[in-house]
């Protein structure tokens, strides 16, 4: 098990023909991903990478059943295409395009409400599930099928979580790069909610950064409802207010969004934070032994006592 | 993007935004020309630079007549403004806004941006104007309103309304405020700002609503839409490292400490100064190389990190994905070998083709201390940076 994606997920590249779209999907292929068709406006009837072309999304679906679709057209198009997969009624679209404008997505995000798509992204590394299917830029290789389910909005942090998790010895059911955009399609909660319900998905690891309040609003859902161990870091501890910090959603603006906040919110929900990034595997092994043969009531009680001592 | 208040003044005129008469300068004797033209009893002198908190700092001053303001404008103009937005540093003021005095019978705050909770516009209204805005959020939350703007239906007039009525507006002003509240909600749309904020936005003795202040940023994302607003971006008001880094597509934030980090990927470059902080040291910038930075890339980020004479011991951490560490690792041995620094290197390589990427270092008889993991290479930089702080 795994969420959103497996073996059976049959995927479209919008942008296939180009230099990222043509190198990630050769990745993708490599990985064993079902890369099914791609899209490029006017090179329909064409095979790139061995892979047939359509000249719409549309067509591309119909013609080869995909329930997935990866974007790396480039920003000015981008919104364009996540539409296009969505009239086209897929169920799953991942945008891997850095530096939509903030307006695009408002549309996007409000044509997007009465849809059955989900959204993953923008500006994100997109979705693995080891050893069944890669969708994004992620390296492949530093992932190992198991049982942690990894939420994040960075790229590189979060190959350096899967890597430490995997030289550990720890696996991972699902990892999922929800993207450092203001706004984005799924965010921490949807991620969390859906781990929480997969039976496969044992711990979670939430690899959040300062700006928003995604990461406090996932985790009054986790004290509320999940009784899996969860792992959290803050990326920006030392990040000085008011500059965007590379990602266009990472600001601490009018003193909303620090990292002591989400810390703050995190461990009120019982999670388990780490103030190091070299930690978080460590923490993970930790969490996972200490959890075993343990009772969900027990696991509970254990956050409690720490509010109390506050 | 950030921009003046004169310029983001002329933009929001465009769009029927009401802004007091008034003319930016550089000179003192513009600034007398200008008084004169205007021919207010008061005219005011306003600094310009990209921060907030001018007044308290005195770059804001009224002038009674045209070689007062002339006055005025000699002892602003060069003066370095210290207000809690600009730091320690400063800012020096180049720019003068010479405006009309007005009758001032009450200050409101208006603001337009992007709400992230609900992904949609938001138009922010209080009857606290003049004041620091998040302070009022703090301590009164319930003295701002807040409407949320459908994006496909746009700011409605009913919305308006509702913010004008519960400023109290006096019902001859509801008439000039609704079409002034959309003229603003449509300059935030056409312009594709991030954030347009008038504080204050003022009513006057004969009923009239004018935008006293204006700021406006754009979103950077966008800018390709506007190629008109290029021009407005002032590099005098950026840290010159910052504007060098930007020419090489490289971001980077200058910060005060003495470790220089390298980094690909924004999240892994704030953890890397997370952890070296964590380990005693301080980190002298923030350094996205982005995820596929080319040898040229890498040499002109050495560079500019170099550049800052704070900086003791560099720190590179690469996750290769994209980004190959032999690629990397080359660009990094060229770097020292043409640049010729003789400041300690610390490298920390992982992912696509290190064991390549860490040969190139060992055997370009160079003195690179490598890193084994994210820790181990903090704590050898903070080390050679000189310990902590």
């Amino acid at each position: 098990m795994s969420v959103l994606i497996d073996k059976s997920t049959r995927v479209i590249v919008q942008g296939l023909t180009g230099r990222e779209g043509s190198f990630h999907a050769q990745q993708m292929l490599d990985y064993g991903t079902k890369v099914v068709a791609g899209v490029t406006p006017g090179k329909g009837g064409t095979k790139h990478l061995g892979v047939p072309v359509f000249n719409t999304v549309s067509d591309a679906v119909k013609s080869t059943r995909a329930n997935a679709s990866v974007i790396f057209v480039p920003p000015p198009f981008a919104a364009d295409a996540i539409l296009e997969a969505v009239d086209a009624h897929l169920p799953l679209v991942i945008c891997i395009t850095e530096g939509i404008p903030t307006l695009d997505m408002v549309r996007v995000a409000a044509a997007m409400k009465n849809s059955h798509t989900r959204l993953i992204g923008p500006n994100c590394p997109g979705i693995i599930s080891p050893g069944k299917c890669k969708i994004g830029i992620m390296p492949g290789s530093i992932h190992k099928q198991g049982h942690v389910g990894l939420v994040s909005r960075s790229g590189t942090l979060t190959y350096e979580a899967v890597d430490q998790l995997t030289k550990l010895g720890i696996g991972q059911s699902t990892c999922i790069g929800i993207g450092g955009d203001p706004i984005i399609g799924t965010s921490f909660l949807d991620a969390v909610r859906m781990f929480n319900e997969d039976p496969d998905t044992h711990a979670i690891v939430l690899i959040g950064e300062i700006g928003g309040n995604a990461e406090e609003v996932a985790s009054e859902y986790i004290k509320k409802h999940v009784r899996k161990p969860v792992v959290g870091f803050i990326a920006g501890q030392t990040a000085p207010p008011g500059r965007r910090m590379g990602h266009a959603g990472a600001i601490i603006s009018g003193g909303q969004g620090t990292a002591a906040d989400k810390y703050k919110a995190m461990r009120a929900a019982g999670i388990h934070t780490v103030q190091s990034p070299a930690e978080i595997g460590h923490t993970v092994a930790a969490v996972l032994g200490k959890s075993k043969g343990k009772t969900a009531a027990n696991k509970k009680s254990a956050p409690k006592k720490k509010k109390r001592s506050k | 993007m950030k921009i003046h208040e004169y310029q983001a003044k002329a933009i929001l005129a465009k769009f029927g935004v009401p802004v007091p008469r008034g003319e930016m300068v550089t000179k003192k004797d513009e600034a007398r020309a200008v008084a004169q033209r205007l021919g207010t009893p008061v005219v005011v002198v306003k600094a310009q630079i990209h921060a907030g908190g001018r007044g308290k700092a005195g770059g804001v001053k009224l002038a009674k007549s045209s070689d007062e303001a002339a006055s005025l404008a000699e002892r602003i103009l060069g003066m370095k403004l210290v207000t809690p937005q600009t730091g320690e540093e400063g800012r020096i003021v180049r720019r003068l806004l010479i405006e009309e005095g007005l009758d001032i019978k009450r200050e409101l705050y208006l603001s337009v941006l992007v709400d992230r909770a609900t992904g949609k516009p938001v138009f922010m209204a209080s009857a606290a104007g003049g004041m620091d805005i998040e302070e009022v959020a703090k301590d009164r939350p319930e003295a701002i309103l807040r409407e949320i703007i459908d994006p496909a239906t746009g700011f409605q007039p009913f919305q308006a309304r509702k913010l004008a009525f519960g400023l109290g507006l006096a019902p001859e002003i509801l008439n000039v405020a609704v079409p002034f509240f959309q003229s603003l909600y449509r300059a935030f749309i056409e312009t594709d700002a991030s954030m347009l904020e008038i504080n204050p936005c003022v009513v006057t003795g004969d009923g009239r609503l004018i935008a006293l202040d204006a700021k406006v940023i754009f979103d950077d994302n966008a800018l390709y839409r506007h190629p008109e607003y290029k021009e407005l971006r002032d590099l005098d008001e950026e840290t010159p490292l910052e504007v060098e880094a930007s020419k090489f597509k490289l971001n980077y934030i200058k910060l005060d400490g003495t470790v220089g980090c390298m980094v690909n990927g924004a999240g892994l470059a704030m953890a890397t100064m997370d952890i070296i902080k964590l380990s005693g040291g301080s980190p002298a910038n923030f350094l996205d190389v982005g995820g596929g930075a080319s040898e040229d890339q890498v040499k002109n980020a050495f560079r500019i990190l170099l550049s800052d004479p704070n900086v003791k011991a560099v720190f590179v951490n690469i996750f290769g994905g994209i980004l190959r560490c032999d690629v990397l690792a080359s660009g990094v041995v060229n770097a020292a070998k043409e640049l010729k620094f003789k400041i300690p290197v610390v490298v920390r390589m992982e992912g696509t083709n290190v064991k390549q990427g860490q040969e190139i270092l060992r055997n370009s008889g160079l003195n690179f201390t490598i890193a084994n993991g994210m820790k181990d290479g903090a704590e050898k930089v903070v080390k050679l940076a000189g310990g902590a702080r």
